[in-house]
């Protein structure tokens, strides 16, 4: 199968995404021994592109395409998976990504899978795996259609670098496009400088009731400060108002997978687990030892987050030696 | 202003999912049903929005005659038509087609959905839809201004906001936050248990995946449990950097 890899950037760099997105595309080529080519919309350094095995990447341009508009975002892909006649086209399922992806299947005519977390080629059809119901459950769904659209659900496919790095070779590529194809466009773009998205991090701390009110949620954020790591917060802190809702881990909030999530406070109602019992490691600290949260902790201690998290900071300081 | 608003039917947060004998969907029994909590917000903009600007609301569904519960509550809480698309499929493009074929009937100005239904957690429909009726689309919506036939909203993005700017006739899904959902009155409900429910059947589209299973995560084996002295602690943050390295 040829893969096309739609590969984010910001500032002209590619994103953490992008390399999660080629690993992802090349095991969908290994599997089905075909090949993989990268797309990026607008300049942008793709050199680095070169140590995850990418070879061949587009770089599309176009007047239009400055407007960062998300149709006609979708538009060029959709040129470019025909131009290149790809079969699967794969994006990362972040903002940008759950825009461009059913747009893009609707083109192609293309069956989509969103939000995947594993892939698999069984008698030459794609089987994906995705969580569902806030990963309270996993479905997998086969793809029907010869033309596939797949997003793939940020830090799942580990970027993973190759044993025989490539030198990216890049192609420049024009899309044809009218100003139908740009229906909505960004007038501005305001960032919360220095704070962490949940749904991007590595290593999250989260705080709920346990943290007895808002003032207290600096035990949270020094932690988090310490190891690098978003805050993210329990459903009823942020019903309560303590916290803004984009912290908010859980069904009704943000379903994350980081490689170390640590929840203060959080005894661990079944719609906060299904947002982030993925968590490659979970420590929780809840002065309940009987909370549901310790049946899906790898480590807990029991004890008032309150009391405990300064002292796990300081000592976590120590170790990472700040 | 004529106001299409897309409502669907999920279990409640609080459900612990069992799988079926098909191996293929979820056991409903027992199972509480809620509309799907974005769709609240979505709901809540459509009333807004004809308060403000006149017009009609008609409030969609795709399910089974048991999604009518959802229509009665958009009824209760006064929107001026509700239509039942009957289906049972689960294939994203089968359900945005058919929603399609709605909003191609009524032609509203503007289309509103919850950000994602949480069941499939999919976030595909509105942009589909859009896409099937050449409309713009803002999804994650958080603020929305409609002044004439523009529209500026702000979305939520990774670490941040983004404002975008498009014309009407426009497909915008809600995020918590766009306002504040209000609650059908007793008297309301009791009559929009006789209003009439308009129903249609899906679209012919060919359904594009078909579900292979759905089974639930493996549990996990028991964790290390510490108590709170200062040697847990710190045997907690070396397990941490030497056992699990993920510090």
């Amino acid at each position: 199968m040829k893969i096309l890899a739609y590969l984010e950037t910001l500032d002209g760099a590619l994103k953490k995404t992008a390399f999660e997105t080629i690993t992802a595309a090349q095991n969908l080529a290994k599997q089905s021994g075909g090949s993989v080519v990268g797309l990026v919309i607008g300049s942008a350094d793709v050199a680095p592109a070169g140590a995850y095995g990418l070879a061949d990447c587009l770089v599309a341009k176009h007047a239009l395409l400055e407007k960062q508009s998300a149709s006609a975002f979708a538009e060029t892909v959709a040129q470019a998976a025909k131009a290149e006649n790809a079969d699967v086209v794969v994006l990362p399922a972040s903002s940008t990504g759950k825009e461009i992806a059913p747009r893009l299947a609707v083109k192609l005519e293309a069956g989509l899978a969103p939000d995947t977390v594993a892939h698999e080629i069984v008698g030459g059809e794609l089987i994906v795996a995705r969580p569902v119901y806030a990963g309270k459950a996993r479905l997998k769904v086969k793809i029907t259609t010869a033309k596939k659209v797949v997003t793939i659900r940020p830090n799942v496919f580990t970027a993973k670098k190759v044993d025989a790095p490539a030198t990216t070779a890049t192609r420049d590529f024009a899309p044809s496009l009218s100003d139908n194809h740009v229906k909505a466009t960004v007038s501005s773009v305001s960032r919360n400088a220095g704070k962490l998205d949940v749904a991007e991090a590595d290593i999250i701390v989260s705080g709920g009731r346990g943290l007895k009110g808002p003032e207290n949620f600096h035990l949270v954020e020094s932690l988090a400060g310490t190891l690098g790591a978003a805050v993210g917060a329990s459903r009823a802190v942020v019903d309560a108002g303590w916290r803004p809702h984009g912290e908010q881990v859980g069904q009704t909030g943000k379903t994350v997978s980081p490689t170390l999530y640590i929840a203060a406070g959080i005894s661990g109602a079944i719609q906060h687990l299904a947002g982030m019992s993925s968590s490659k490691v979970i420590v929780a600290i809840n002065k309940d030892k009987d909370a549901p949260i310790f049946q899906i902790a790898d480590y807990g201690i029991v004890g008032d987050a309150f009391e405990v998290l300064p002292k796990l900071t300081e000592k976590v300081k120590v170790m990472v030696g700040k | 202003m004529n106001i299409l608003v897309g409502i669907s039917q999920v279990p409640d947060t609080t459900t612990k999912i069992v799988v079926g004998a098909d191996n293929k969907s979820i056991d409903s029994k027992g199972v509480k049903y809620i509309m799907n909590p974005y769709d609240e917000f979505a709901l809540e903009e459509a009333l807004r929005l004809k308060e403000k600007n006149g017009g009609t609301v008609t409030a969609v569904t795709v399910g089974g005659d048991g999604a009518k519960d959802v229509l009665r509550t958009a009824l209760a809480l006064q929107v001026d038509k509700a239509i039942l698309i009957k289906s049972d499929s689960s294939d994203s493009f089968v359900i945005a087609s058919s929603l399609a074929a709605v909003a191609q009937e009524i032609k509203p100005d503007v289309v509103l959905f919850g950000r994602q239904s949480i069941d499939y957690d999919s976030f595909q429909v509105a942009p589909m839809v859009a896409e099937i009726l050449d409309m713009p689309s803002v999804t994650i919506t958080s603020k929305l201004e409609i002044s004439g036939t523009s529209l500026s909203a702000e979305r939520d993005i990774e670490g941040g906001k983004e404002t975008i700017s498009a014309s009407l006739p426009a497909v915008i899904s809600a995020q918590k936050g766009l306002n504040e959902p209000r609650y059908p009155k007793l008297p309301d409900i009791m009559k929009a248990k006789s209003k009439p429910i308009e129903e249609r059947a899906a679209s012919a589209a060919a359904s594009r995946s078909e579900v292979v299973s759905i089974e639930l995560p493996a549990a996990k084996g028991k964790g290390k449990v510490f108590g709170d002295s200062e040697a847990d602690i710190s045997e907690l943050v070396k397990l941490l950097h030497e056992e699990a390295k993920v510090i």
